[in-house]
């Protein structure tokens, strides 16, 4: 038993929303998948099992429809209709992305529904929220971002280069996020009043309210941030803060050390690494470590001697940095209390010590793939609400049967 | 009229945008967060209270735009819990409070005496919701992090990016951001467990692992494929990343760094902007179009296909390039600086996504609001932030039942 245990959701096939039927299914709740005859277009998908295409191989439709089961209901028929009526007579949450006006045409919207199933929490999430007839327009997580922000503040120091895009359909996924946040707090909210209602989530709006200062800075001043390499974008360009390793990946030197202790350890390492004797600026890094009392942060530019010190800290790291590998500069700098990060890639993360031993990898039997597969675990840990992957990824329909027992 | 979430109360330790973003989200729903700050360092733990953007010539530790962001609508309070009463205080609100939430490095709010066991004495069905980069169990528990930080180890970083460029990475804490979100999401199940099973708990969120659980596909293309997203060619993260599309990019426009995003999910998209490429371009250089109508040539030749792309869009004015794609129904965006986002799209101030809220001392000013809307009991912001112990006489009388003579004795004493 989770905490999600007997909310049965209805969502209808899209892959911008699958994510945040995923959400719901791995804490419990009974996701049903409506599905037309011919499949989620998700399906199709790539990535492949085995890089194979074919029917129940894509590796993008099994991460993000587990725990949830799959019935055909043709929406397009009279018959598949009614079908949809009953369903939504057993269900406590529908999640959509149709066109605006679809469900309203089939009278199968939130005014349609709510009378035979009071309760009902609706959820609609369109690029542009349920009134705008732009969210009828094909969109792509690309589009979405350009559109709702993060792209301005990403790329690089060099301007003749595009703003970037980060990959994983962050844009899909961030839409998702507030639409599980959304019936989190509806579920809440009907627990005490028994009262549904009809949420209307906008996806560029949540990316537009998910990019820090770009939005704030206007907000508060009509300042403008301008991106930058690797680093937060600004609206005064700030210093470098990605090194290339000795291994040739790369680090986030994070915060410049500030405190005599972090100075002391780093002096210390560069000593181990024999990397002190080449380095004319050690003198402030032992003046740094020497220091009596925290440094004040406001001097830098303004007092010499505090400026050095300063510029010498940031100065060892990129030395370190390049003379050790990424993984030697990120755990000895952390051990010695500086915020520094390895700049991995996904599947590197994802077989670092410190995941594997939280449990991050989970293992999900494939009856249909006579294996088991290896796929990532809970973004939460709540003890007394377990996250998991209940089943894998329905195939086409597999429980149509099932289902269509329930509202005979 | 009551918020969706008006029946709790949260005792929040939370800061800067990765804790401080989760009960923004609650306190708009219309719960009770109380923000507990130390009069000691005037709450500069969350750095975020007395640096820019500021709305004036005024500096200050109740002047920070970006703290004012994050935590409209709450309460704050001071309490010095080096004092005795100090955790007298704090020991009386969390037994009225629903949730104790805080993102301090791993193992502090133990160090002051308050970790779960203690907790749970006070109030044996708290819930307790803890957000750090690692988590506080597993080897790297005393790392430290903040958004940038969780971006690198998550792999997300890594994943935004040209070929034969270093990572471009994220130009802002998107992992602050959803961390948050993964922390509201957090608090809100175990307020639903509370509800169901009568029991309490310790939420233990580890950024970085809710950072990771978004990379899905990709991993999975590792774990059963074997294929790793470090490879020595590289790659473009403005392209299709495993739906074949193309062309998809970003692509200058006429203007000082001004971009336009298309994205071609397929032939038919790609022969409707073709059409379009081929009518602008007929009098003036050689057509190439026609050459690039297979997908698979189209994929295989994608910088050759992308130069011709940029020598089109460049001459051409975004907005007006936007409009004559949407036209064609083809996916396309602008890449839209602040302004234009904020200020002419009427997609977001017609949502109503930039509420003004009145802030004590900064006083009328804009900040994000949600992207949703419900029909019944939607969010609702119009106070700022708290100004640093602006609360702490109305909390104690009103929640506590102390005498304003009492307040005053408190407050000479440092305890306040």
């Amino acid at each position: 038993m989770t905490v999600l245990d007997g909310i049965r959701v209805i969502e209808i096939a899209n892959e911008r929303i699958a994510f945040a039927g995923k959400l719901l299914g791995d804490m419990g709740a009974d996701v049903i998948l409506v599905e037309p005859p011919n499949g989620d277009p998700g399906r199709q998908l790539p990535p492949f099992v085995d890089q194979e295409p074919g029917d129940n191989r894509s590796l993008h439709f099994m991460h993000y429809n587990t725990s949830k089961r799959s019935a055909v209901v043709d929406l397009n028929s009279t018959a598949g209709q009614s079908t949809f009526r009953d369903l939504i007579g057993i269900a406590d949450v529908l999640i959509e992305s149709e066109p605006v006006s679809r469900l309203s045409t089939l009278s199968l919207d939130y005014a349609d529904l709510v009378g035979t199933r009071p309760g009902l929490i609706h959820v609609a999430v369109t690029p542009y929220g349920r009134n705008e007839p732009l969210s009828d327009l094909p969109v792509t997580d690309l589009t979405l971002m350009a559109a709702g922000g993060p792209p301005w503040s990403c790329g690089y120091d060099d301007h003749s280069l595009p703003p970037m895009r980060g990959w994983g359909n962050q844009g899909y996924q961030t839409g998702c996020h507030f639409a599980f946040m959304s019936i989190l707090t509806a579920l809440l909210h009907r627990n005490v009043s028994g009262a549904g209602q009809f949420i209307d989530v906008s996806m560029t709006a949540a990316l537009n309210v998910t990019t820090e200062a770009a939005s704030y800075s206007w907000l508060v001043n009509q300042s403008t941030v301008q991106r930058q390499t690797g680093r937060h974008a600004a609206v005064k360009l700030t210093g470098e803060s990605q090194v290339r390793c000795a291994d040739g990946r790369y680090v986030n030197t994070g915060v410049p050390p500030r405190f005599p202790k972090e100075f002391k350890s780093l002096l210390n390492w560069m000593k181990e690494i024999g990397l002190s004797e080449d380095f004319p600026e050690v003198i402030f890094l032992e003046m740094g470590a020497a220091w009596d009392g925290p440094f004040d942060l406001s001097m830098i530019g303004e007092d010499e001697t505090i400026t050095a010190i300063f510029m010498a800290g940031r100065q060892a790291l990129v030395k370190i940095a390049n003379s050790v590998g990424a993984y030697e500069f990120f755990t000895g700098c952390q051990q010695a209390g500086l915020s520094v990060g390895l700049i991995y890639s996904p599947e590197e993360a994802f077989e670092d010590e410190h995941f594997k031993a939280r449990g991050f990898q989970v293992s999900v039997e494939h009856d249909d793939l006579d294996r088991t597969v290896i796929y990532p675990g809970a973004p939460y840990r709540l003890p007394q609400s377990p996250w998991s992957i209940s089943r894998r990824a329905p195939h086409l329909g597999e429980h149509t049967e099932e289902i269509m027992a329930l509202i005979q | 009229m009551a918020g969706a979430l008006s029946h709790f109360r949260i005792c929040d330790f939370t800061g800067q945008l990765a804790g401080a973003g989760a009960t923004k989200w609650l306190a708009a729903f219309g719960a009770e967060v109380i923000r507990i700050e130390d009069p000691v360092r005037q709450g500069r733990w969350d750095i975020l209270r007395g640096i820019g953007p500021f709305a004036d010539d005024r500096r200050g530790i109740d002047l920070g735009g970006a703290f004012n962001n994050h935590n409209t609508d709450k309460k704050g309070i001071t309490l010095n819990l080096r004092t005795d009463k100090g955790k007298e205080i704090l020991t009386e609100i969390i037994k009225k409070s629903d949730a104790v939430t805080e993102n301090f490095a791993a193992g502090v709010l133990e160090k002051w005496g308050f970790g779960y066991e203690d907790l749970k004495t006070i109030k044996p069905d708290i819930i307790y919701v803890s957000n750090c980069g690692f988590g506080h169990e597993g080897p790297y528990s005393k790392f430290k992090t903040w958004g940038p930080i969780v971006q690198a180890v998550s792999g997300l970083t890594f994943s935004s990016t040209l070929p034969q460029q270093p990572p471009a990475g994220w130009g802002y804490s998107y992992m602050d951001h959803t961390g948050g979100y993964y922390m509201a999401m957090a608090i809100m199940l175990a307020l639903l467990e509370r509800d169901k099973s009568g029991k309490g708990q310790w939420v233990d969120l580890a950024c970085t692992e809710a950072g990771l659980s978004l990379n899905g596909p990709a991993l999975l293309d590792w774990t059963v494929n074997q294929q790793p997203m470090r490879q020595e060619a590289g790659f473009n993260s403005n392209r299709s990343q495993y739906a074949v599309m193309a062309p998809h990019g970003i692509y200058p426009c006429q203007g000082d760094d001004e971009w336009i995003a298309i994205s071609c999910r397929n032939d038919h998209d790609w022969m409707q902007l073709s059409a379009l490429i081929d009518a602008d371009l007929a009098d003036t250089v050689k057509q190439w179009c026609s050459s690039f109508d297979a997908l698979q040539y189209r994929l295989d030749q994608q910088d050759e296909l992308d130069e011709h792309m940029m020598n089109w869009t460049r001459e051409r004015e975004k907005f007006n390039l936007q409009e004559r794609l949407r036209h064609c129904e083809i996916p396309v965006a602008a890449v839209q600086k602040p302004a234009e986002r904020i200020d002419q799209d009427p997609t977001t101030g017609n949502f109503g996504l930039w509420p003004t809220v009145t802030h004590s001392q900064i006083g009328e000013v804009r900040v994000d609001g949600l992207p949703v809307h419900f029909s019944e009991t939607d969010w609702h912001m119009a106070r700022g932030a708290p100004c640093l112990g602006e609360h702490t006489e109305e909390v104690l009388v009103d929640l506590l039942g102390k005498t304003t003579d009492e307040v005053t004795r408190l407050r000479e004493e440092g305890v306040i």
